[in-house]
């Protein structure tokens, strides 16, 4: 029997179900205090989207400086040393934590958790408000960590000591604690935020809809929860230690009085690799549901994915010290490594395989939100298959630090984070505002964003098969690094940056438009199978009247002996 | 391919070049594959009006061989590559060949300090010859290099080499290198070590015995203390 | 009014057992990741047996004595929720709380005592670790006793009883956390 609310209210504050009525919800209680799973994943979603404006202004900035080095850059001015160093380590911080986690995990987690498994809300929505609040402080701590006296860390994301422990090296004395703060609450964040996808998806699912008939997507964003909340805790031991040492004066990682630098780098990298596994999942989860709709057809191998996918979750933690193979670890460690980083591309081979493999026999209907789905697939076989040239540790003696290791990473982070979003958005945006986006425009966005994005980065493997080391704000000290050739390199990969940031204005513009006048969507403008689908545009407060039954799988598109070419999860046999 | 951009000045440099190269074709093989049949299904299978999906499960043996083989075909491929990062990496990091001359190799913010042996021909004797930025090695000559750091982490890194290693404060780490074309090249710093990071370039010299030899002489410590002129040791 | 979401069970496992035990995970890893370091540094550091030696044992049995005895009443708690007992389950988690609040004391004491010899955290890294795994483990003592004093105080009344076993689960964990951290900061001398 489905479950019913009575009295379904409007969105309202406090996640009470009121039966006897409410009056509207304060703008506050609306807005900001919101316990519905739906705005939580809006307010993860804005400020997301938020941070990666300034990520991508910081890109923009250190870019200019590496075009046309010692320019004053319009909006920014001239970039000194210590500036480039801060702005490459910010925007690095930014993008990972800031802007990837948020938005796939937190955002496309919240907002399609509850609805995709057919209950009203999370299981802890309290719980759920309380990690959105302290996600939005440590943003905002980190944003402070610029203004300080000092300026902000410039040590990398990746925060090394000595350089991060001791301000007589790093010169920041207030802006790396404030920095590495940032980092520890977004990690509290998350780990709070984890319960509630974990018990929700596992626990409160619509009767009838056993494991193997949950959307790939939720598994995804479960496994990764899993993977960040075992991956993080040696890493928050490690912050707090790092936060001693620099604030204390131990020497938890201070070599001239008993300690190691080196056991940092384990620390981080034990966190930092499956890390990378955290917000790969979610990305590739939110592209076999659009691919599926888009070729109407069933996923090809749904236990393959969830088993190459819980393979692979296994294997990231086996692989960290592909980090650190020339850190001065004993050097034959590095056999050992080299054997996992190669074994763990062939589940993710598999699993782009079986993507592939999914379009054959399909009906391809490239809308916008496939478009970025592919685009998924394509780029991100570039950023897979450069792994490899850096996971065999001979090579990577050359490679390490180097522009090839930055363009591999962005060949991975950009389809991940930037991809998989505008992915999500664009064939979510009508369940979660109840208007269509512009296609045409969505294509013009996606042309524009995707071209250049290639011409960024396929010459900076070029300029690290040419030595060039990374984090260095001016290349003219290095006669090697100087030639003419590398210099116009640099032009071109910032002269498609700013063509790519130009582009993004077509995005808010169809956003906000399609959010105006946009043709209204009814509930199911996608004829997909999932649950979301099946009640209004946008979702009511409690999601559906009527609590909806499982009868099938996620993916049955296309049945030869059917009228519809999909049929619902709900609709009974 | 790496060898066309960049000068290979070390005797280890061509095996990291072929190792590349290697790699290149192999991976280059199976991306383009993909890649291309990915690109084929999209055309082929796009929608057309009155057509619709075929009703795949993923269960149909002949349709599964095509992602099991190609599994197993990238496996074996992974097994030469290991193959072959073992053996450049034990070459470069693991073999450790008898050295026929030492350096000390100091970082710290934002300097190399190079100490050669002088003349004499072993370190740490009054004779050495401290240079800041500029590494003078003779060609041919099998080295050791002892790299240490005064203050962060540092990373020497000689791309012309093909070799990087960590600096680790505390630390003296060993590790070697022998010089096989005369020039003048760039040494890098490649872990970031703050403001100055981007100031840390230094230069290598790379010269034949005679040349090599000359310098020495000419820049020993002793031989500038009964040399005309003066020049302060360390410091440039 | 909760969402019909919190009362499901597709598992079989309640969701608050759920929630707890993916809790108790995260923090297993970042104890884990502290202890670990700890050890790998002990091990390559035979100095620190002498600075080891100066903790002192006798209190550290002791506070093991009464984190364990505090488990206990955890333990009958737990049984006197089952029977529908609040009443009863509320008085044995304030012994609990009694137990945590004991410790803490002693410790300060222990600190105290410690620091006046100089034993401060930056006199060795050896009482670095000390100071902060014994620290961050105290923090959790305490967080643990203010929650279960607003658990307790509902129990009183009879409502919520199903939340007595789940912290104190949440209790056993602290308890074993220190049960790693006595013979690796007490005993190994």
């Amino acid at each position: 029997m489905a479950e019913s609310i009575p009295n379904a209210a409007p969105a309202s504050g406090d996640g009470h179900q009121d039966h006897h009525g409410h009056e509207e919800p304060s703008f506050w209680s609306k807005y900001l205090f919101s316990t519905d799973h739906k705005m939580i994943a809006m307010q993860y979603l804005f400020t997301g989207m938020a941070m990666a404006l300034i990520g991508g202004f910081m890109a923009y900035a250190f870019r200019m400086q590496l075009a046309f080095p010692g320019i004053d850059v319009p909006g920014f001015g001239i970039v000194t040393p210590a500036n480039y160093n801060a702005l490459v380590t910010n925007h690095g911080a930014i993008m990972i934590f800031w802007v990837a986690m948020p938005v796939l995990i937190a955002a496309f987690g919240n907002y399609l958790i509850p609805l995709m498994c057919g209950c009203d809300d999370m299981v802890f929505p309290k719980i759920n408000r309380l990690s959105y609040q302290i996600f939005l402080i440590s943003a905002l701590v980190l944003l402070t960590s610029y203004f300080v006296e000092g300026g902000g860390f410039g040590g990398a994301w990746t925060a090394y000591p000595p350089l991060s422990a001791k301000a007589e090296y790093s010169l920041t004395p207030l802006g790396s604690t404030i920095w590495l703060s940032a980092v520890a609450l977004e990690f509290v964040a998350f780990l709070l935020g984890g319960i509630n996808f974990i018990t929700t998806a596992m626990n409160s699912r619509a009767p009838g809809m056993k494991l193997y008939d949950i959307p790939i997507v939720v598994w995804m964003i479960v496994i990764a929860s899993i993977l960040f909340l075992v991956s993080v805790g040696p890493l928050i031991a490690g912050a707090i230690m790092l936060l001693f040492d620099q604030n204390l004066g131990t020497a938890f990682f201070d070599p001239a009085r008993g300690g190691d630098p080196i056991l940092w780098q384990h620390l981080f990298w034990f966190f930092g690799h499956p890390e990378v596994y955290v917000v790969l999942l979610p990305a590739l989860g939110i592209t076999a549901e659009i691919i599926t709709v888009f070729s109407r057809k069933k996923l090809f191998g749904y236990r393959t994915v969830l088993h190459t996918t819980i393979a692979t979750g296994v294997l990231s933690f086996t692989v960290w010290a592909h980090h650190q193979f020339i850190a001065g670890v004993d050097p034959r460690m590095a056999h050992v490594f080299t054997l996992t980083t190669l074994l763990i591309s062939v589940p993710i081979a598999e699993m782009m395989f079986v993507y592939i493999a999914t379009l054959y026999g399909g009906s391809i209907r490239l809308t916008t939100p496939m478009l970025w789905a592919l685009a998924f697939i394509a780029e991100f076989l570039i950023g897979g298959v450069t792994g490899i040239f850096l996971g065999a540790s001979g090579a990577d003696v050359y490679f390490h630090d180097t522009y090839f290791v930055l363009a591999h990473f962005h060949y991975t982070f950009f389809p991940i984070a930037i991809i998989g979003t505008f992915a999500g958005l664009t064939f979510w945006f009508p369940k979660m505002f109840g208007r269509m986006m512009s296609d045409r425009l969505g294509k013009i966005h996606f042309w524009g964003s995707i071209i250049p994005f290639n011409f960024i980065f396929i010459p900076l493997f070029v300029l690290g098969m040419g030595g060039q080391h990374r984090r260095i704000f001016d290349y003219s000290n290095f006669p090697e690094l100087s030639l003419p050739w590398m210099q116009d390199i640099r032009v071109l990969a910032t002269s498609a940056l700013l063509v790519m940031l130009s582009f993004q204005v077509v995005f808010f513009y169809n956003f906000i438009k399609s959010l105006r006048s946009g043709e209204k969507a009814g509930k199911n403008p996608w004829n997909a199978n999932t649950l979301e689908w099946t009640t209004e545009s946008p979702p009511p407060h409690g999601n559906w009247k009527e609590l909806p039954t499982v009868y099938r799988g996620p993916y049955e598109y296309s049945l030869p002996d059917r009228e519809k070419d999909y049929w619902p999860q709900n609709e009974p046999n | 391919m790496i060898e066309s951009i960049v000068p290979a000045a070390s005797s280890y440099a061509w095996e990291i070049d072929y190792l590349f190269t290697f790699m290149f074709v192999m991976v280059g093989f199976w991306f383009l594959a993909c890649e291309g049949i990915f690109f084929w299904l999209i055309f082929k299978f796009r929608a057309k009006d009155g057509q619709r999906a075929q009703h795949i499960t993923g269960d149909e043996k002949h349709l599964k061989r095509w992602i099991t083989i190609p599994h197993m075909l990238v496996l074996v491929c992974d097994i030469f590559i290991l193959g072959g990062a073992v053996k450049v990496w034990y070459d470069i990091k693991q073999y450790l060949p008898e050295p026929q001359q030492t350096v000390r190799v100091i970082g710290q913010q934002w300097t190399w300090t190079f100490v050669h042996p002088g003349p004499d021909g072993r370190l740490d004797t009054a004779d050495d010859i401290y240079k800041v930025n500029e590494l003078h090695l003779q060609n041919g000559v099998t080295y050791h290099y002892k790299l240490e750091s005064v203050d962060v982490l540092h990373d020497f890194s000689v791309p012309v080499f093909r070799l990087k290693q960590d600096a680790i404060p505390g630390r003296v780490i060993t590790g070697w290198f022998e010089p096989t074309l005369e020039g003048e090249f760039d040494i890098q710093c490649a872990e970031i070590c703050g403001i100055g990071h981007g100031l840390m370039a230094a230069r290598v010299f790379i010269e034949s015995g005679d040349k090599h030899a000359a310098w020495m002489a000419s820049e020993t410590p002793l031989a500038l203390a009964a040399n005309v002129q003066p020049q302060q040791i360390g410091e440039e | 009014m909760r969402p019909i979401a919190t009362t499901r069970s597709t598992s079989g496992m309640p969701t608050g057992l759920l929630a707890v035990w993916w809790i108790v995970a995260s923090e297993i890893v970042i104890f884990g990741g502290l202890l670990g370091s700890y050890v790998m540094y002990r091990l390559s550091h035979d100095a620190w047996a002498g600075q080891a030696a100066n903790t002192n044992t006798e209190i550290g049995l002791f506070n093991t004595f009464v984190l364990l005895t505090s488990s206990l009443f955890a333990v009958l708690a737990h049984k006197a929720a089952e029977a529908g007992d609040g009443k009863k389950a509320a008085r044995l988690l304030y012994y609990t709380i009694g137990g945590a609040v004991t410790f803490v004391c002693v410790k300060a004491f222990e600190w105290n005592m410690e620091i006046s010899h100089g034993y401060t955290i930056t006199a060795n890294t050896f009482w670095s670790f000390y100071y902060t795994a014994a620290g961050i483990h105290a923090l959790h003592v305490i967080a643990g006793a203010i929650i279960m004093a607003i658990i307790a105080r509902d129990a009183a009344k009879n409502a919520e009883l199903h939340r007595v076993e789940l912290i104190g689960i949440y209790w056993h964990f602290v308890d074993i956390v220190w049960i790693f951290l006595f013979p690796l900061l007490y005993i190994a001398k």
